[in-house]
């Protein structure tokens, strides 16, 4: 599509495709990856830096995100033998990619660094499990947990439903609407050879899965996995040199979040979330809107994350998220496909990241699924999208990424190719 | 002296740097709940914290506030994560608004306060009271004891309130 003449330099909408996404890298997605963390970085920041055509000492800032359960920059930038100017590792989980892509663009405006690198490394499954078994739920109870975790109120799943319930409640939501999330993501798995779960689920599957807590079944939760993945991130100038087509940044809003962000249940309505206030930045920043959208990656820790987000986005009415994600649209195949890599439901869980490196795929025309590869090197996509088949959106120009937190902060951002 | 204590396998920590929730709790643990009223604005507020969210002043008086109020959403948890939790299942996780103060200081604000479901002595409830609760229904406070000096805030069922016919609950049984 056509994009708008950029010239109002006293917003950051003069930020528009002048940052660009040159190289995305990963490591396996396993349960059990035998390796620590630090491993499991510097793989998937060497794969990154190696995609982009770059050398680690092109790269000179570092930047990642864990909640106490991963390595540090320092240690990845040693080990790889980038000397940063600049490093930062930030508390936090799901929101933190696109934020993190914001930081390093101001990071690379302020003349602070020329190349950031940005990376999420975890065994999320063998370690330090983000559903709070194990190392997690023996940890004293203080402070605000005294108000939640008390109440046998913590995993992710426990914390979200009473968003999820309360949308249910407000707009008739239906357990079979929200559970075509899994049997969709699942069937865009199984054309993803790298995704831990390949095999396809249907929306029956989902519901005669046990109930973990309501409204969530077993099939409504994404996998645990260990990986590590990174992306690299440099101006639109500078990209003109790496390996790929250009991935251009639109526009990006971070860590926005809905009022009372200590407990944002406080301030309802609590069936909307964090997307209400964060798509106010994220599509004037851009320039587009959701109807110009051909992909998206909306956080699908559960099948209801998706919804909530899509909707909160504008991607359809506010109450009507059950039926946009069951009326076949984010299926491919369809008007606006949605996580094509299977995303943390089935191709593995790493807080978001990976449906930032799926998307840029997408944008490349580069999708990694099992189509055959041409003599230019290039994989010739058939657009068959039956099991084992191509995963490959054929008109793919825009994306958007919507990162999720918890209910009450999220993260955005839009990219384009050329 | 900071109060450590083990409720339902969980250490339980209130340290005395914590000054609002110390005395949160110490009101709790006389089975009366009191929140912190704004010195300047007014308005109540939960949880506890060192300044008015609504205005930002850092004064506060506690003040005694009725324990009732309707359920505004909820979950019922079958898979417990904590391991003493796994006796009790299901239970519920209920997110309550107190009739004080609610729709202010707009339409969208309560003083939405989190509990489990629980028997008028404070134990987590059998799964009959569990099916009874949904959104809607009408609840009022009770206490779990911890420890001495040491309650948590529950809820119960409202039994001589006037009851919805039929509280909203999640379609699939």
């Amino acid at each position: 599509m056509a994009m708008p003449a950029e010239t109002d330099a006293t917003s950051p909408k003069h930020l528009r495709d002048k940052y660009a996404i040159v190289g995305v890298g990963e490591t396996t997605y396993t349960r059990g990856s035998g390796v620590t963390t630090r491993a499991l970085g510097t793989w998937a920041v060497r794969n990154a830096i190696e995609d982009a055509g770059l050398k680690p000492s092109d790269v000179d800032g570092v930047l990642s995100y864990q909640s106490g359960d991963s390595t540090f920059s320092t240690f990845i930038a040693g080990d790889l033998g980038i000397r940063p100017n600049f490093y930062m590792d930030v508390f936090g989980g799901g929101s933190s990619t696109e934020a993190l892509v914001g930081m390093a663009m101001g990071l690379i405006e302020a003349g602070m660094c020329k190349v950031v690198v940005i990376f999420r490394a975890m065994n999320g499954f063998s370690q330090v499990r983000i559903g709070g078994t194990g190392a997690r739920a023996v940890a004293p109870v203080s402070g605000d947990m005294l108000h939640s975790r008390a109440y046998g109120w913590q995993s992710a799943g426990q914390m979200f439903s009473l968003t999820f319930m309360r949308h249910m409640y407000d707009y008739g939501t239906r357990p079979e609407q929200v559970a075509a999330v899994k049997a969709i993501h699942s069937e865009h798995a199984s054309n993803n050879p790298k995704a831990f779960y390949k095999q396809r689920f249907t929306v029956e599957d989902v519901l005669k899965s046990r109930i973990i807590c309501k409204p969530l079944h077993l099939l409504d939760c994404c996998v645990e996995t260990d990986n590590g993945t990174a992306l690299v991130v440099t101006s639109a100038e500078r990209a003109r040199d790496c390996r790929h087509p250009r991935t251009l940044i639109r526009g990006v809003v971070g860590r926005c979040n809905k009022p009372r962000t200590d407990m944002h249940y406080q301030h309802g309505p609590i069936s909307t979330v964090a997307g209400k206030y964060a798509r106010e930045i994220l599509w004037p920043n851009a320039g587009v809107g959701p109807e110009d959208v051909d992909i998206t990656g909306s956080y699908d820790a559960f099948t209801f994350t998706t919804m909530l987000q899509l909707e909160d986005y504008g991607f359809c009415k506010k109450g009507d998220g059950g039926a946009y994600v069951s009326d076949g649209t984010i299926r491919l195949g369809g008007r606006r496909p949605n996580n094509t890599s299977g995303g943390h439901l089935c191709e593995g869980y790493t807080h978001g990241l990976n449906m930032v490196i799926e998307n840029v795929r997408q944008l490349r025309h580069d999708a990694d699924d099992s189509c055959p590869m041409g003599p230019d090197g290039k994989r010739q996509h058939t657009y068959d999208y039956r099991e084992g088949g191509c995963r490959q959106v054929k008109k793919c120009e825009v994306s958007a990424n919507m990162g999720w937190a918890n209910p009450g902060t999220g993260s955005a951002m839009v990219m384009r190719n050329e | 002296m900071a109060t450590q204590a083990t409720y339902l396998g969980m250490p339980l920590d209130l340290n005395d740097l914590d000054v609002e929730n110390v005395a949160y709790f110490k009101h709790c643990a006389a089975h009366d709940f009191h929140l912190q009223k704004c010195g300047a604005c007014g308005l109540l507020r939960y949880p506890p914290t060192t300044a008015c969210p609504w205005c930002a002043s850092p004064r506060s008086d506690w003040v005694k506030v009725e324990g009732k109020g309707e359920v505004h959403s909820y979950s019922e948890v079958h898979h417990a994560i904590q391991p003493a939790f796994k006796a009790h299942t299901p239970y519920l996780i209920l997110l309550v608004d107190l009739d004080t103060q609610k729709g202010k200081p707009t339409e969208h604000e309560s003083l939405r306060v989190v509990g489990n479901l629980v028997t008028p002595d404070g134990t987590l409830a059998p799964p009959d009271s569990v099916r009874r609760v949904g959104i809607g229904t009408r609840v009022r406070m009770v206490f779990s004891d911890v420890a001495p000096g040491l309650a948590i805030p529950q809820w119960t069922i409202d039994e001589g309130a006037a009851q919805p016919a039929k509280p909203w609950r999640y379609p699939q049984e």
